[in-house]
């Protein structure tokens, strides 16, 4: 396997839905190339991060504001 | 406009299945309860595409508002929430078409790029690299990474990786093929881990170094 190729599948090995024989051909490739091994590594770590801190919060009295008004809303659509 | 894969596993349902049968039956609380599950998902997506605070918040009001209205159209074989999703993508993109007016605003906007698309930054990372940061220096350097990101990847990584769509449910929201959004992922966290390497990459940790790079260019292989 190329770097190319490590990099084309790069998403199906992130998502965990790659074939057990594409499986071994990966770890073969990882255990000589230090950058792709590099690549994986912070690639996953990086959704990581994005998925673990929210970087935009509604802050309280914005939500309740906005309850207060679809709330309103919604009983005169309704 | 067609449907959504029905969710797997329908067997067990979905608790919202229950509650927008509620709500159909004229019970705004149910309404509440499904608004108060979704608005923090809503507000960040519509943050995301709009970049615009008031704009976010104008979002997330009229999706919920938009969404009642039109629970009748909903079809029970695809999620509430995906459903809300693509209302609220779909004003979001109309609230940045009133914003710059006469520009076209579209999923397709800048993604002819190659950037990202072959990894240059080699550095590795520190273990758990964002404890070196404080709450608030992590949140400007996410935020400031991410909106670095052309406008039609960043919501294909927002959708999937963070706000847990499928690829399918993704394309499907946003009118993209499931290889559309399949590239334009793999770009978007190719373009998130090079810019990140910038801040927690073993060779240029600090900030102040990191925003006096030329571009990141140079990377040592």
């Amino acid at each position: 396997m190329t770097c190319t190729e490590f990099l084309q599948i790069l998403d199906d090995v992130l998502d965990e839905s790659i074939a057990v024989e594409t499986r071994t051909e990966i770890e073969a490739h990882l255990r000589k190339c230090g950058h792709c091994e590099v690549v994986l590594n912070t690639t996953r770590k990086t959704i990581e991060i994005f998925q673990c801190h929210e970087i935009y919060e509604v802050p309280t009295e914005v939500s309740e504001r906005l309850h207060v008004k679809i709330m309103e809303r919604c009983k005169k659509v309704k | 406009m067609s449907t959504i894969q029905p969710v797997a596993g329908q067997d067990e349902q979905h608790p919202d299945v229950a509650l927008v049968a509620q709500v159909r039956a004229g019970d705004v609380a149910a309404y509440d309860t499904l608004v108060r599950k979704y608005e923090r998902q809503i507000f960040r997506i519509a943050q995301h595409i709009t970049q615009n605070r008031e704009d976010a918040e104008d979002v997330m009001q009229d999706a919920f508002l938009k969404a009642y209205e039109k629970l009748n159209q909903f079809q029970g074989n695809s999620k509430f929430y995906t459903w809300l999703v693509r209302i609220a993508v779909n004003e979001s993109l109309m609230r940045l078409r009133k914003r710059r007016t006469g520009k076209l605003v579209s999923m397709d906007e800048d993604v002819q790029t190659d950037e990202g698309s072959v990894p240059r930054d080699f550095a590795d990372w520190a273990p758990n690299p964002e404890q070196n940061y404080t709450q608030s220096e992590l949140a400007e350097i996410l935020k400031k990474t991410i909106q670095g990101l052309p406008q039609g990847f960043r919501v294909v990584f927002v959708l999937r990786d963070v706000e847990g769509l499928s690829t399918e449910e993704t394309a499907e929201t946003l009118g993209l093929s499931v290889p559309a959004v399949k590239s334009r992922l793999l770009r978007a966290r190719l373009q998130l881990r090079e810019r990140l390497t910038r801040y927690f990459g073993r060779k240029a940790p600090a900030i102040a170094q990191a925003a006096a790079a030329p571009g990141g260019d140079g990377a040592e292989a």
